[in-house]
């Protein structure tokens, strides 16, 4: 699997929506589904599927899908 | 065996309560994960320890130090090792009348006994996470329930705990991970040896059972927390006090 496809399928699974509804403009809170319990699960997530570790900055830093992608740029793993 | 093949991480493990909850849960089969200021007294205390799967893991983490405690957690999660259970029981008291009490004083103690509890718990729930459970042990006291004369810095840091507990708890339970506090009374430890003597009379008086409590009577309660026996049992503070009374 490719890395997008990976990261889209990290917020599959962690917020449980469906993968059509995973863009660059999706945004912390604003669906009901990505509320700050379902965060620390996708933060979980992304650590295991990416092997990486999010520090607590980047955890609050992690405000939609772009700012993931932009994250996991910054700790190594390419797009 | 209660524990088995779990990971437990305590912190200031190397005597007193931690090391007889680190050798109870050992005897559980779980496998420690031992803290503290001290390599060797750790070592020693590690080297007793049964051992039934992986062998014992012993860091040197300051709990008022957050490099410690990331460096710690990230090592951790780097060997793929992710904890099930943390203690937080690292702690210190010194007593003193608010007058008496210099801001330094009031620094080392929360330092210790708040962000102490604080900062490992924060690194531990991404472990939980993976394990989809996990339980947090604080070491709260009596102090912190009931209040003590001399003891305002001391025991509203261990106020603090329960506040602690209490809060996280509810944050953390749509996530399966439990959040109790054990309010011991007075145990036999280094941490009553320094104690006034006539303070530690007047203590032991206190107490109904008339005994000081034992390492081991605390470390049976945070056995019971750190297993499924205590699947349902989340946002407690289990007092372990022989019924004293202040
Ligand atoms: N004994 C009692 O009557 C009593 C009553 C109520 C609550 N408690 C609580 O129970 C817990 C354990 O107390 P205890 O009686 O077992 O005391 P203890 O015998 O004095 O042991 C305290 C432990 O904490 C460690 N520690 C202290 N500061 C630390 C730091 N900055 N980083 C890492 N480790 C640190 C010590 O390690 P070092 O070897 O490095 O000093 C030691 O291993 C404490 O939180 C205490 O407040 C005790």
């Amino acid at each position: 699997m490719e890395n997008n496809q990976k990261l889209v399928h990290a917020f599959h699974e962690a917020l449980g929506i469906d993968s059509n509804l995973i863009k660059d403009n999706l945004t912390y809170q604003s669906i009901p589904e990505w509320d700050s319990i379902s965060h620390m699960i996708l933060i979980s997530q992304l650590e295991e599927d990416f092997n990486v570790s999010i520090e607590t900055d980047d955890v609050i830093d992690l405000s939609s899908f772009k700012k993931a992608r932009e994250i996991l740029i910054k700790l190594g793993i390419n797009f | 065996m209660l524990l088995r093949d779990k990971f437990c991480l305590i912190t200031g493990a190397s005597k007193g309560i931690g090391k007889a909850i680190s050798e109870i849960f050992a005897k559980e089969g779980a496998i420690i994960i031992a803290t503290g200021r001290d390599l060797e007294s750790l070592n020693l205390m590690v080297s007793d320890l049964p051992v039934y799967s992986a062998p014992h893991l012993v860091f040197k983490m300051d709990v008022t130090k957050e490099e410690d405690v990331l460096r710690v957690f990230n090592e951790l999660s780097q060997n793929k090792i992710f904890i099930h259970c943390i203690v937080n029981n690292a702690g210190i008291m010194e007593d003193a009348t608010l007058q008496m009490v210099k801001t330094d004083l009031i620094h080392k103690i929360y330092n210790t006994n708040v962000l102490g509890t604080i900062l490992p718990s924060q690194n531990a729930i991404k472990h939980f996470l993976r394990n989809r459970c996990g339980s947090i042990i604080n070491l709260s006291s009596i102090i912190g329930t009931k209040g003590n004369l001399g003891q305002s810095i001391y025991g509203s840091s261990k106020s603090a705990i329960i506040g602690f507990t209490k809060s996280l708890s509810k944050e953390l339970a749509p996530l399966n991970i439990r959040v109790n506090a054990i309010a011991p009374g007075f145990i036999d430890t280094d941490m009553i040896k320094g104690m006034d003597q006539k303070f530690y009379e007047k203590n032991l008086k206190a107490i109904g059972m008339r005994r000081l409590g034992k390492p081991e009577d605390v470390a049976k309660v945070a056995l019971f927390l750190a297993s499924d026996l205590s699947e349902y049992v989340t946002g407690q503070i289990i007092g372990v006090d022989g019924g004293m009374i202040i």
